[in-house]
């Protein structure tokens, strides 16, 4: 039953059942099937033609957009993000100290931030503390993937879980500090 | 033993009774829609669409590719999809349903009246619908020379090899090569065109841990080099979608430590 259901079988032969014709007809129609089609035959050249001009236009399926957020790709994004961030902010910092020094000098950075409000000193404090957090302790777990550690599915998440957790835990202590 | 006697025609009796006036339970409707990437390489300039498909669970088969053969038989034959054995062994069926790469014939349907979408596997050109074009990934595959490569024979008899060494080979040799765990990561999404990616480069370990095989320096040799080994991230999307439980990133993993120990 389920199987004539699934080829889509079930009515023809459900009908073949009580109607000895129609049974004559479905035998017949599975010896002979009817084509509906007109199939024409192409030279190789002309196969291969079409199948060029269709390689030309086919569309990229889409990826990111639609794949299920995952600790496994999310975080290393993260990762590769935080990275980025974190290297403009130390380049970007140590140019301009070259290009403008008396701007840029641990002194007036520091009155820079002394007149600034506890908020904004606060929130500042987070947007550098949890990438740099995040960062070392993802770096902590490359390093034990390429020594040979946690390299199953569970130890990835078992892993990717205590980085979240000790970057949450860093992050407040270099707030408070 | 007489009670037996005497017990048995009556309970057949009571069977048989039942039998005839047993009338089949109806089911409920339990309508469920799917969301079907389509596009059509005959209408080359209309842009791929999702469709909407709803058909009743009761009336279908547990798996997402009964519903996709139930889709292409009772209401839309143009949809035009990859099956083959129906039971996870040929791969043919790998698509991205529900936002995860795996084999239609191993997904259950889930029986909540959510839309269920379904995509061809991801970032890969796109033949016909849920077909996506696999011929880089083969060439890919071809390129790693996934067979034994040893010019000294044993004379007389097959190469032999000690059960350790062969089960060096156990969660490697299972790969059906279903491409779910390549598409699925994001470096070959971004570099396929040089990156070997998660499924290529597990067999290229297969027969780098083989003990038969004579030419593991040079299969070393051809991935050391920037792109078709190292743009592997440890990302571990490989491991998490694959419809087999096998684990192509441990396997990377491997090849970079043997890499790095030279």
């Amino acid at each position: 039953m389920m199987i004539t259901r699934a080829v889509g079988l079930g009515v023809a032969v459900r009908r073949s059942a009580l109607n000895p014709q129609a049974a004559r007809a479905l035998v017949f129609r599975n010896a002979t099937p009817k084509r509906f089609i007109q199939i024409q035959s192409l030279s190789p050249s002309a196969e291969q033609q079409i199948l060029n001009s269709q390689r030309l236009k086919r569309p990229s399926s889409p990826h990111f957009t639609i794949y299920q957020p995952q600790l496994t790709w999310i975080g290393s994004i993260a990762n590769r993000v935080t990275g980025v961030g974190l290297s403009v902010l130390l380049y970007g910092y140590a140019l301009a100290y070259l290009v403008a020094p008396g701007t840029f000098d641990s002194t007036h950075v520091i009155e820079f931030v002394a007149g600034l409000p506890d908020a904004v000193k606060y929130a500042g404090k987070a947007i550098l503390a949890a990438p740099f957090a995040f960062h070392s302790w993802n770096g902590l777990r490359h390093l034990s993937w390429d020594m040979g550690k946690f390299l199953t599915l569970k130890g990835a998440y078992q892993s990717g879980y205590a980085v979240l957790g000790l970057t949450a835990a860093t992050t407040v202590g270099l707030l408070m500090m | 033993m007489t009670a037996a006697r005497v017990a048995r025609p009556a309970r057949a009796f009571a069977s048989s009774a039942l039998r005839a006036q047993a009338v089949p339970t109806e089911k409920p409707v339990l309508e469920k829609t799917f969301k079907i990437y389509r596009w059509n390489p005959d209408e080359p300039d209309k842009k791929p669409t999702l469709q909407s498909y709803t058909i009743d669970l009761n009336q279908c088969g547990p798996m997402v590719l009964d519903a996709l053969i139930k889709i292409k038989n009772e209401v839309d034959p143009t949809l035009t999809f990859r099956r083959s054995c129906r039971e996870g062994i040929c791969g043919s069926c790998a698509m991205n349903i529900n936002g995860q790469n795996t084999l239609a014939c191993l997904c259950r349907i889930d029986r909540d009246t959510k839309e269920s979408k379904i995509y061809p596997l991801p970032h890969m050109y796109v033949v016909k619908d849920l077909v996506p074009d696999l011929t880089l990934f083969y060439k890919q595959y071809k390129s790693i020379e996934p067979y034994l490569k040893n010019d000294n024979p044993p004379a007389d008899r097959e190469f032999l090899q000690s059960p350790e060494d062969r089960r060096k080979l156990d969660g490697m040799y299972e790969c059906i090569l279903c491409a779910c765990c390549s598409t699925s990561c994001p470096s070959y999404w971004w570099n396929q065109d040089e990156y070997l990616g998660p499924a290529t480069l597990m067999a290229a370990y297969r027969w780098m841990a083989d003990s038969r095989d004579a030419y593991k320096a040079q299969r070393k040799e051809k991935l050391q080099n920037e792109m078709s080994l190292y743009r592997c991230h440890t990302i571990f999307n490989c491991a998490r979608t694959c419809p087999k439980g096998l684990n192509p990133a441990a396997a990377i993993a491997k090849i970079k430590l043997e890499l790095a120990a030279e």
